[in-house]
């Protein structure tokens, strides 16, 4: 068995490139799973596990100012992971550890002012840590406008990290080889596809050429950090309606501002109608162009959290199962959801990346004669 | 609507749109521009080499063509020559054979020509010649004879006869 598997390696280094993938997916999913398995202490009553399991899924789903990678013991609030920089600007930049907050058990105190965490949000209080409630729950506290690094914008950043050394490497690799060589093997029909059946087809030939650095980054920008959301590490940016909101609204803004005369007489002077359908088309259509991107907002934050919503609900499952057959029913089920949730991470991707170029294309439409 | 709203983080969407931005304006300058201008040359170059191909096949089927054209033009062209090389040898020898006939004829008609006038002085000369050698035969049978007066008669009288016999 030793010798078999040691030939088995040594087949799978012949081909590196294979093997590399295949590692890291198995890696990925497997701890995956596990992860989150070992971070869910079993509870005595099936009530109070169900509960568990919903905060924790909701507790997952949020945003974090500090970089938990594993939970010890939930009563003790011990956690592994590292504290990030919190900035506030509440009369003045003010900026300190997150560890203040000891995992949002404790009221930090900076300058003279206090704040505590509210489900994942910074409230101004008083040293005691009082958070008032409204009648729908919502706390009455001022809220500082928040600049924190947190979880998530350390993720955007390490994806952007990466994403400019994989790009700039394989721009590098076409200096003196016209063919690609190494990641660029990998990447260049990805950008290919991009460029011949997505901005191409969409935008026209003549004007696909702006539009490529955009469509390209936010392809793989949603699409890496889709596939990171994946991993044990849990981080869903792309749940957060804030970025898909950011996302959205440079769709908006590229659309709007690279529009031409032909467009926005399209919108407020729809040609070969009657005039009064004019006026009635006006508000529509120009109503039209601020929910397209707000579509790609909703499509692209809905999808990806009811992926990890459904997901973390089928692992959930299996602690309140805890029996021969339904345990394993939810592994199987997550399991293959996880490889879904692979293929509805490029697929939102792709959508969002369609759907812009689409939006672009009617911005640079030609007049045609109807 | 009401929670995502509640949950709505500012900060994030700061962040995101300011690294989201600078990423998209690093990797223009230092990725897609270089990755996309690379891939174009190399599809215009594809396209230019197959179509420099194509041109070259073209032209050697051309080169083809005018080569057997050329060809046949030379197989023609010898072809002719050699007729015209056959019809000068014919007429040559013919015209030589003409010549040869005629040049001949003139040389024996010359010969006869010549054969005839030696024949005449030779005929002449030999006339001149019986004629002297008859007169000085004469002369000297005429001396014998006439040394006696007998002789001499019956010579005058034989000569008398002879006259008369012509």
């Amino acid at each position: 068995m030793h010798g078999f598997f040691e030939t088995d390696i040594l087949k799978d280094m012949q081909r590196p490139f294979y093997f590399k993938i295949f590692l890291v997916a198995t890696l990925l999913l497997g701890i995956n799973v596990f992860a989150k398995e070992n971070s869910h202490p079993v509870e005595e009553t099936e009530k109070d596990l169900k509960s568990e399991i919903k905060e924790f899924i909701g507790h997952h789903l949020l945003d974090s100012h500090d970089f938990t990678l594993y939970t010890v013991d939930e009563e003790k609030n011990e956690h592994v992971g590292f504290p990030l920089p919190v900035i506030l600007w509440d009369n003045g930049l003010k900026v300190f550890s997150s560890s203040k907050f000891h995992h949002g058990e404790s009221v930090a105190e900076v300058d003279g002012n206090y704040y505590a965490l509210n489900h994942g949000k910074i409230v101004k209080t008083d040293a005691e840590g009082t958070i008032t409630y409204d009648d729908h729950h919502h706390a009455t506290n001022t809220k500082p406008l928040d600049f924190s690094i947190t979880k998530n914008v350390v993720f955007i950043l390490l994806v952007a990290i990466l994403m400019f050394f994989m790009f700039t490497r394989m721009a590098k690799s076409y200096k003196n080889n016209p063919l690609p060589k190494g990641i660029g093997r990998l990447l260049e029909p990805v950008v290919l596809y991009i460029r011949d059946d997505i901005a191409i087809p969409n935008i026209g030939k003549k004007h696909y050429k702006r539009y490529m650095s955009y469509l390209l980054t936010v392809f793989f920008f949603i699409w890496i950090i889709n596939l990171l959301g994946l991993t044990p590490l849990g981080v869903n940016v792309t749940n957060n309606i804030a970025v898909t909101l950011a996302l959205a609204l440079l769709t908006y803004l590229i659309t709007t501002f690279t529009a031409n005369k032909n467009y926005w007489k399209h919108i407020f002077w729809m040609p070969d109608v009657p005039v009064f359908m004019k006026l009635v088309l006006a508000p529509i259509e120009l109503l039209g162009t601020i929910i397209k991107p707000f579509s790609l907002m909703i499509r692209l934050y809905a999808n990806i959290t009811a992926g990890h919503v459904v997901l973390m609900s089928i692992l959930g499952m299996m602690f309140i199962f805890k029996n021969w057959i339904g345990s394993p029913l939810s592994f199987g089920l997550a399991f293959a959801l996880s490889l879904l949730e692979l293929l509805v991470a490029a697929l939102q991707a792709y959508i969002f990346t369609m759907l812009s170029a689409l939006y672009f294309g009617s911005a640079v439409e030609e007049h045609h004669d109807h | 609507m009401d929670k995502l709203i509640e949950q709505f983080s500012f900060g994030l969407f700061f962040w995101q749109l300011l690294l989201f931005v600078g990423l998209l304006l690093l990797l223009r300058k230092f990725a897609w521009k270089p990755i996309l201008n690379a891939v174009e040359d190399r599809e215009e170059g594809i396209k230019d080499a197959l179509l420099a191909a194509e041109n070259a096949k073209k032209e050697m089927q051309n080169l083809q063509a005018d080569n057997d054209k050329l060809l046949k033009e030379a197989r023609a062209e010898r072809e002719t020559m050699l007729k015209e090389a056959r019809e000068i040898k014919e007429k040559m020898i013919s015209d030589s054979k003409e010549q040869a006939q005629a040049e001949g004829d003139k040389i024996i008609k010359q010969a006869q020509a010549a054969i005839e006038s030696e024949k005449k002085a030779a005929l002449a000369d030999i006339k001149n010649q019986v004629g002297s050698l008859s007169v000085e035969i004469a002369e000297k049978v005429i001396k014998e004879q006439l040394s006696d007066k007998d002789k001499q008669l019956k010579l005058v009288e034989g000569l008398l006869g002879d006259i008369k016999l012509n």
